[in-house]
Formats: structure tokens, sequence, C-alpha cells
């Protein structure tokens, strides 16, 4: 198993274990995904892609959800 | 450019896998298509990391994964179907980029998702669903010292809360909304399969730390910016409990959005599919959840019913159908047995939101007709789980039936669906 790697969580460096997914190195660090239209944060809900709370901006790409995303060596993670 | 496969398979959980290997063991050119990153679909999700190992079911994962890279199956992995731009016919995408994808048979295994119902507090950051926290958990999150409320309705409570505990979670305790009475007899019904019975005793014995209650359930969640505690209920006295997360999820659904977008034919929330797994539309086969809640093993028969009737190896499908008849009554007894109590059809206030997405309340939704007039006025299921979410949860609270889906059944990149289809390029 290979050892992990390095990301960007708005800017900040997040070193996370192999295989994890961007939604869920973004609940180790205690970021909300994403605020909802009326400004409520938003965590993750179903985990598996259909609820789209986890959305948040990847590389340049928005609205991508996160929980069906595993972290890659210097992905820039923006939440919000 | 289209490629075009004799199978194309949908969804690579255990009915999708099982299709797709005995189709391509078979001498069929197989396609197994996915949208998340690697195969297992959310039972057997990510058996590649040191966590997900930790919960149940990890080796019949191993098993079908070697069958399935040893048949010459080509998978592709992180693509969403998202339309059928024409006839045999699927059009794809992943992050922006987009192919189509030509097919003889089809078969679609896209699984289900878990019913939530709104209740005070359901949208705060560190309430998810039982398989949502599942599946978080096996992708990474650090469960370690988490105090962890597990409740809702279905089998799944007791896997997760012995997956968590595995995990190094403190479960507080696990509470399901079904009354002891309808989880006893539903008990002796399965005496004639031990091996479940052995399943559940197993849960139990890994979380004999944690308080397990049946009749119960959440009737609301509070913290400041994320869930701090928990009230529960027995429906005569209240209590609460201190928690970091919430896992709360009322068994499961069905995903229909692309056997609906096909056009095949939904009978009772499922497809309706004959003894060869096929539905109404000529040349597509639907496995797993989508003909009947049922889990891991009749989505395997399933599955491979669906792949060898494809392949036209008839008699070995046929060889399966005792097997498939048993595990579809047992999907029937499932859903009888955690059928969902009136008292949660109240857990909603005015001010609780029932639409995650567009932020609609329940009391702008009382007055609707219907789902298709709580779109047009309230917004309700009109952003981007594209009423996933709120259409389960409005089915239950005000029996709307949410019976349309259209292209795209998820949310694509403008250049996705501007694109022409590959019939047409070519014509240009």
């Amino acid at each position: 198993m290979s050892e992990g790697c390095s990301i960007t969580v708005n800017g900040k460096p997040v070193r996370v274990a192999a295989g994890t997914s961007v939604a869920a190195a973004l609940m180790n660090c205690g970021e909300p995904c994403r605020f909802s239209v009326s400004g409520g944060a938003r965590g993750p809900l179903c985990g598996m892609g259909i609820c789209m709370e986890c959305r948040a901006m990847v590389d340049g790409i928005p609205h991508r959800r996160t929980c069906q995303l595993i972290c890659a060596a210097g992905m820039e993670v923006v939440t919000g | 450019m289209t490629a075009s496969f004799d199978v194309v398979v949908v969804g690579a959980g255990p009915g999708g896998m099982a299709a797709a290997t005995v189709a391509a063991e078979a001498g069929c050119r197989v396609c197994l298509l996915d949208d998340n990153a690697g195969p297992g679909g959310q039972i057997w999700r990510g058996f590649c990391t040191e966590t997900a190992r930790k919960f149940p079911h990890g080796s019949s994962f191993a098993r079908w994964a070697q069958r399935l890279e040893r048949s010459g199956c080509q998978a592709w992995q992180g693509w969403h179907a998202i339309d059928q731009p024409g006839a045999g016919l699927l059009r794809l995408e992943r992050a922006g980029e987009h192919r189509d994808v030509g097919y003889g048979s089809l078969i679609v295994a896209t699984g289900a998702r878990e019913r939530f119902l709104p209740f005070p507090g359901w949208t705060l950051p560190g309430v998810m669903g039982t398989g949502g926290l599942q599946a978080l958990v096996k992708s990474g999150l650090n469960a370690r010292g988490k105090r962890v409320v597990v409740a809702g309705s279905g089998p799944l409570l007791l896997a997760v809360g012995a997956g968590l505990a595995s995990a190094g979670a403190r479960v507080e305790g696990i509470y399901e909304q079904a009354p002891l009475a309808r989880l006893a007899g539903f008990g002796l019904t399965l005496l004639g399969q031990p091996g479940k019975l052995l399943e559940g005793a197993r849960y139990r014995l890994k979380t004999l730390r944690s308080a397990y209650r049946t009749g119960s359930w959440v009737v609301g969640a509070e913290g400041r910016g994320h869930v701090e505690h928990v009230t529960l209920t027995d429906g005569s006295s209240d209590w609460t409990v201190e928690c970091d997360w919430l896992g709360c999820g009322f068994h499961l659904v069905p995903d229909l959005e692309l056997p609906r977008l096909l056009g095949c034919r939904i009978a009772g929330g499922l497809v309706a599919v004959d003894g060869m797994q096929q539905s109404s539309v000529p040349g597509v086969a639907c496995v797993g959840e989508l003909t009947g809640i049922g889990g891991l093993d009749k989505a395997l028969v399933e599955g491979q019913i669906a792949g060898f009737a494809a392949a036209g190896r008839r008699a070995e499908a046929l060889a399966l159908e005792p097997r498939r008849k048993r595990l579809q009554q047992f999907a029937e007894r499932l859903e009888r047995a955690f059928s969902l109590r009136e008292e949660l059809r109240k857990l909603a206030t005015a001010e609780t939101l029932i639409c995650r997405c567009e932020d609609v309340a329940f009391a702008a939704l009382e007055g609707c007709a219907g789902w298709r007039q709580a779109r047009l006025y309230t917004r309700c299921g009109m952003g981007a789980c594209q009423g996933r979410v709120c259409g389960a949860a409005t089915e239950f609270l005000f029996g709307w039936e949410n019976a349309t889906a259209r292209p795209p059944v998820f949310p694509a990149a403008v250049s996705t669906l501007a694109a022409g289809s590959a019939e047409e390029t070519m014509h240009r």
C-alpha cells in the first residue's frame, strides 16, 4: 500500500492516507463542503454520489462530487 | 468516437460485476461502467483501503474482483451515464469530458440509495446517512474515538454499527424504528437461512458495548455549526445522546432514474422484470436493488442471470431461478419488516428544510397538490440532486409520486449536453 499524499484545502496543505476520498479528507480537517442557497454550512450526507451536498471545487472544476473522488498528490480543493 | 460493445453494464456493484463477468466469460465484448473510482459498489466499496477491510463482506469482493479482471471485460470507472442520445447508445460524462458508448444489450445495475427523512437539524454537518457514514469511513474518514449514534431503519444499522466499532468509533447507540415484535417475526422467517441470522448475531457481538433499541427513532439533532447531540424517542419518553456524528437512514430505495429514462416499466416502486431480468424495454435488463431491495446475494444471482441471458446461455440462467425466487421473497420480507411507522411523518416542523438543494421548508410544501406543483411553485426537487433526496421524502410525507426522469439524469457540463449524437457527427 502506498504512503498517501498531500493535497491543499483552501490553500492549506493537508496530508491524507492512500485511498482517501476528498469528502473524507474535508471532514477529517473539519471543513464544511459548501454553503446552501440560504447560507447553511453543509457536509456530506449520502457518501455515495447522489445527494450533491459534498460538492466543492477541485483543481479548478466546480461542483465535483468529492465523495466519489480519491485524493491525488497536489490536488487543490476549494470549499464553499 | 463511439465505442461499441455486445453488452454494456451500468453500475459496478455486486450485480453489475456478476453480470459483466459471466457475459465476458461467455465470450461477449463487455464494458462495465461506474461513477466511482473503483468497482465494488457501496457494499464492497473501496476494499483496496485498510479501513474498508474491517467491514464485512470483503472476501466475496476479492473473489468476484479477480474473476472480473480475468474475464476480459473493460471497466470504465468514474463515468456517469447521463443520457440516451440515440437507440442503443448511452452518453457518459467524467469530470467535464464526455463520450458515447453503444450496446447490443444493456444491463442496468445502478443499485439503491438511502431513504432520508427530514427532521429538525438533519442538515447540520455531521448528520449523515447510515450507509453514508459507512461509505465515508471506508474511504478514509477517521472514526477513531468518535462518538456515533446510528439510527433509522433496516438491516444496515447493525452492520454499520459493527463496522464503525471495528474502525475505532464509540458507537453510543443503535436505534431502529421498527418495533421489536415485527423484527422478531422477521427473525423467525430467517430460520431457514441460518447464514443471515449468524451475520446479524456477529454484528451484534461487535456492538455489545452499545445500546440497541427497537421501536425508537431520532426526533432532532442539535449543535452549533455541527451536530453535538441528538434527541431520540420511543413514543412515550424522549432522551438525549451526545455525539460527534449521527448516521441516520431509513432503509433503501432503488436508483430508478436511468431505468425511467430508458422507458422501463416501473411497478410498486421497482423495475418490473421477467425471469431473465428483462425489463419492458427490449434489450434492457435490470438487476439487484432495482427489482427489490434484497442485498448482496440477490444482486449476485440476478446479475449472473442477466449476464447469461445477454450471452444467450439461457440454460445456465434458468438454473439460478430457484435461488432468485428465494432471494426475492427475502426482499419482500425485508420490506415488510422495516416498513416505516406513522410517527415519522410528523418529525419535520414548519421550518425544517425538505429540499436541501434549494432550501425549501416543510411549510412551503404543505399546500402543494403534488410533486409537479411543488417543483413549479417552490423549486423543491429542482436542484443539483434532482429530487434524489427530497423525492423519496415527499413520497413518504405527502404521498407524491415522482415518476419523471429527464436527461441529463446527473448534472452535466454544457459541452456534454451540446454535443450531437455520434451519428449526427458522422453525417455532418
